[in-house]
């Protein structure tokens, strides 16, 4: 397996989603290329990173319209 | 000797081993979500009975969050306000049709995530498509690649961190950055993106790969030791 085929594999590499053969196949040559493993590493770390990054509060405004239009539609069913 | 094609030269100067995790076996990423918390699915049985407080619970619970994927999808404030309102407001009139074989919390990215993307092809009509085929295989391989050291992001404060990936993620094209905000950041399956978007698998993995490496490249202006943006 040469570099191009092992990043074209590497988003299933990261989730785990590749038969075995194939799997040990990217792993042997990330064994002795030290630029695939980088890729695979920050490719992995940086699916990680959006992942985990925690919604930033909502505005209050934007709270605030929100709640209003809601309030009107439950007021709307229960009329 | 294609290694050293896709890498600029920087990459052999900086250290290289001992600094990321070992790769044994592959790790997924995907840990179990704690978005649904376990009272989920009361609040919703409360909410289809008429409960008002049991549904203004649930968007307290969410609406950053849906927030956060209609601003991703849009990128546009303004739309991205109304695709959350009208997700909203459209899973409570449609609340009884929810049949409970996925979590509300997907269901409800569903709706919203259609909301924005109705309104980005809107504002975009020429720019966005996400029945265009992707290109050749050349544009997958990378061209910058240094250190970045072994947690990158805790360089940067927390408010600095969000401005880092709002910018990278705001410079992604559409196409590659919705299926990108769907899979990795609100984690719904390969499949349910598939659902989502209307495009086939395979079309999602092969955007999704694209924006992993795009994004990576992208990051590695911020994160490279000692590197300034």
């Amino acid at each position: 397996m040469n570099c191009k085929s092992v990043i074209r594999e590497i988003s299933d590499y990261i989730d785990g989603e590749l038969d075995l053969a194939v799997k040990q196949e990217i792993e042997r040559h990330l064994a002795h290329c030290e630029e695939c493993k980088m890729v695979v590493d920050q490719t992995r770390m940086t699916v990680e990173i959006f992942c985990d990054s925690k919604p930033v509060e909502l505005p209050g405004e934007v709270k605030s319209r929100l709640h209003e239009a809601l309030r009107r539609k439950l007021q709307e069913k229960s009329n | 000797m294609l290694c050293a094609t896709f890498v600029q030269s920087k990459a052999m100067t900086w250290p290289l081993a001992g600094t990321f995790k070992p790769l044994s076996t592959p790790n997924p990423h995907r840990l179990p979500s704690t978005v649904a918390r376990d009272d989920e699915h009361l609040l919703v049985a409360a909410a289809k009975r008429g409960d008002a407080q049991a549904f203004e619970e649930l968007v307290n619970r969410y609406e950053a969050k849906i927030f956060r994927l209609t601003m991703n999808i849009t990128r546009n404030r303004e739309d991205a306000e109304d695709a959350m309102q009208d997700a909203f407001l459209k899973s409570y009139s449609h609340l009884k049709d929810f049949q409970e074989d996925s979590r509300f919390y997907t269901w409800l990215v569903r709706i919203a995530a259609n909301e924005a993307l109705m309104r980005l092809r809107k504002r975009r009509p020429n720019q966005f498509s996400l029945d265009e085929p992707v290109q050749g295989e050349d544009d997958l391989m990378p061209r910058e690649l240094e250190d970045w050291g072994p947690s990158p992001e805790q360089r940067f404060a927390q408010t600095e961190m969000h401005e880092i990936l709002s910018e990278v993620i705001d410079k992604l094209e559409p196409a590659f950055r919705v299926v990108f905000v769907l899979r990795d950041v609100e984690e719904l399956s390969t499949e349910e993106t598939s659902k989502v978007l209307g495009i086939s698998v395979p079309a999602v993995k092969s955007r999704l790969l694209r924006a992993r490496l795009k994004l990576r490249e992208r990051l590695n202006r911020y994160f490279r030791q000692g590197g300034t943006n």
